[in-house]
């Protein structure tokens, strides 16, 4: 057993080192300097405390869709849709603060009501992706990448339509609500330290519900083998459904938190692409709800550090998201090469 | 509308259409072989910027179509290496390349970004071009879309007339049966994953060296694109002929979007712009839904002639996908 284990984690850090030196071979091919591009990464996002509250900023959504999508991962669903449940949890917070902004609520009322929405928004956006999967037989990967793009155009119509600032549309969002309505920060940087606890509690709770309890195992009975589940009386569509409506609430939370915490109003890429990012976390820590917080932690470091690139090394920022996939495709690989030839090797 | 401007623009609807055309008969393939290549959406942007940048720099716009396939090609061997020779998920590997390949054509492609370069040119058809309406329609296009008409019709006779593509059907139905019939069912996927891969690859020099041509980085507007290749191929039921039919229409419905735009002032044009995608969802929906089984019950309990009718309806519209696809072929 430990053996195995030992045997596990040579080939991830063979995989994390391939991973960095297919991104360090890339850098050299564009004239850039490897070591430089990782320092001012780790610079820009571990530098200073502003900067690392940067990153929590980012950590908090990805570490919620990343709870969400380990859900429907253990019921053996490929949730893409959640970009779409992030947006829509977005939207209805969006959608519920202006609901009650002039009312007399007290703002912390308002605000509680707004998370709340966004929760139900993104549940009930995955339950269109769980419906077209459970009844209309579409698979959930291509029904969910309709639905993100639907909800997209939804933001970009609200924005420049009914939501619209008074005056002129523009791509900057709706009207920024003020900062009495905002989920509180702390003194002087941009994180909530509500928003990082109710992400902490999402994976907490996902980690419980996978582990120890009845439901979970049932899930992932569903998730192993659909047609054996069913047989053994397991209600399995109920059971894809209710994986759906958690995923996208989690993602919905996410949404949230974008809008209560960080922009304080709408905006057309209120996403961003977190929902596909948390997908990569997902793989990279092969399902397992324990290494969600580190790894999604480094993601969102990588993220964050490689906005500074642009100005001081003339380098896209993209270059994160690339040291990202070829982590994560190396990771596959290696597990992949380890199943294949590891077994033969030890016996 | 004038009949003049309407055949410029049913003419530009073929055109545009073509990158998707390529796309469509590329992942076709793959998939009727049992091998899903999730990848198209990052593959093609990656082809794209590849395609360009080549063309560019060498002042070759064949060198940049060809860099374009190798760049599809070898996107598709790792799906293939990774599916095939691994048995991992074939949707993980190429979800992860379809956001890496994205991000690494940005990454690469910066320096490319707005720079004027070359592009294709229309080649008007002696003789045909002149006939009426279809002279303007079909015969005043540029290379690469006068190949993808010949592509669409190319690879239906392959898949559906030919013995080699009825072993193609037989490795992605029964592959058991097809190897017992001789067929090598790994070296084949390995095949069709790796022409299929070079086929979506052709898409992106399509759009950045003829349709939408240039590179724009994140502002290419060519980001979805893969996604919508992937939904065409279920729509399409691994047919090329009712594939391309769906390209077209999509080209279509984009083209009206852009057209009607003066007359529904009140809808933001990227509300137009994503108009084809809630229709692709009901689409899915039809094709699929025969597949369910309340539906089969539902009709059961129908009275006789209406059930003939609807039972007729659904299966006139219905798909399915290739029987072993996504399932590793295991000798035993």
């Amino acid at each position: 057993m430990l053996k195995g284990r030992v045997g596990g984690i040579f080939y991830q850090l063979a995989a994390l080192a391939l991973a960095f030196g297919v991104v360090s071979l890339i850098l050299v091919a564009v004239g850039a300097s490897p070591a430089e591009a990782f320092r001012n990464i780790f610079a820009g996002s571990f530098g200073s405390m502003r900067k690392f509250a940067e990153v929590l900023v980012a950590f908090v959504p990805l570490l919620l869709v990343t709870a969400g999508l380990l859900v429907t991962f253990a019921a053996g669903l490929w949730n893409i849709g959640v970009e779409g449940q992030v947006v829509l949890g977005a939207i209805v917070t969006t959608w519920v603060y202006r609901i009650f902004l002039d009312s007399s609520l007290s703002p912390a009322f308002v605000i509680l009501l707004a998370i709340l929405g966004g929760l139900i928004g993104g549940a009930l956006w995955a339950a269109l992706a769980g419906v077209l999967k459970v009844f209309g037989g579409v698979n959930e990967i291509f029904g969910g990448l309709g639905l993100n793009f639907v909800a997209t155009a939804l933001t970009i119509y609200l924005i420049f339509g009914p939501w619209k600032r008074p005056g002129v549309a523009s791509m900057s969002g709706t009207v920024p609500f003020s900062d009495e309505f905002s989920l509180p920060l702390l003194t002087n940087l941009r994180i909530s330290p509500w928003a990082l606890a109710l992400a902490l509690i999402g994976i907490v709770i996902v980690y419980f519900l996978l582990q120890g309890t009845y439901f979970g195992l049932r899930l992932k009975a569903v998730g192993r083998n659909f047609r054996a589940a069913y047989l053994l009386g397991i209600p399995t569509w109920q059971y894809s459904m209710y994986s759906f409506l958690i995923c996208g609430a989690l993602a919905g939370a996410a949404g949230a938190m974008q809008v209560a915490a960080v922009y304080h109003r709408l905006i057309p890429s209120i996403s961003s692409g977190y929902g596909y990012l948390g997908l990569m976390v997902a793989m990279l820590i092969n399902y397992q709800a324990v290494w969600a917080v580190p790894v999604a932690l480094f993601f969102a470091a990588l993220n964050i550090g490689s906005i500074q690139l642009p100005i001081l090394m003339k380098l896209d920022s993209s270059l994160s998201g690339v040291l990202q996939g070829v982590l994560v495709l190396f990771v596959l690989l290696a597990a992949g090469i380890r199943q294949k030839f590891g077994r033969r090797v030890s016996s | 509308m004038t009949q003049e401007t309407l055949l410029i623009g049913l003419a530009g609807v073929l055109a545009s259409a073509s990158p998707l055309i390529f796309a469509v008969i590329g992942e076709t393939l793959s998939e009727r072989a049992g091998v899903i290549n999730l990848s198209m959406n990052g593959t093609i942007l990656l082809a794209a910027m590849g395609g360009f940048a080549v063309a560019y720099n060498t002042n070759s716009i064949l060198l940049g179509f060809l860099a374009g396939m190798l760049i599809g090609a070898l996107v598709a061997l790792i799906v293939a290496f990774a599916g095939i020779t691994l048995q991992q998920s074939q949707v993980a590997v190429g979800f992860v390349l379809a956001l890496t390949c994205r991000d690494l054509s940005y990454f690469l492609g910066n320096p490319y970004m707005g720079v004027p370069g070359p592009r294709l040119q229309a080649v008007p058809i002696p003789l045909l071009s002149e006939l009426p309406l279809l002279g303007r329609l079909f015969f005043q296009h540029d290379v690469i879309t006068y190949i993808s008409f010949v592509a669409i019709f190319l690879a239906w006779a392959w898949i559906f007339r030919t013995r080699p593509g009825l072993m193609l059907q037989g490795i992605g139905e029964k592959p058991a049966a097809a190897y017992v019939r001789g067929a090598n069912v790994n070296r084949m996927r390995y095949i069709y994953t790796v022409v299929g891969g070079a086929l979506i690859g052709l898409a992106g020099p399509a759009f950045s060296l003829a349709t939408r041509a240039g590179w724009m980085g994140t502002i290419s507007g060519l980001d979805g694109f893969g996604w919508i290749a992937l939904s065409i191929t279920i729509f399409g039921g691994w047919n090329p002929l009712r594939g391309a039919f769906g390209a077209y229409l999509f080209a279509l419905l984009q083209w009206l979007g852009l057209v009607l735009q003066p007359v529904l002032t009140q809808v933001p044009s990227q509300v137009l712009q994503v108009a084809p995608f809630p229709l692709m969802i009901l689409t899915l929906l039809f094709v699929n839904i025969g597949n369910a089984e309340w539906v089969e019950r539902a009709l059961a309990a129908m009275p006789d002639s209406a059930r003939r009718i609807f039972a007729k309806l659904l299966r006139a519209m219905r798909t399915s996908p290739p029987a072993a696809l996504g399932v590793p072929f295991k000798r035993d």
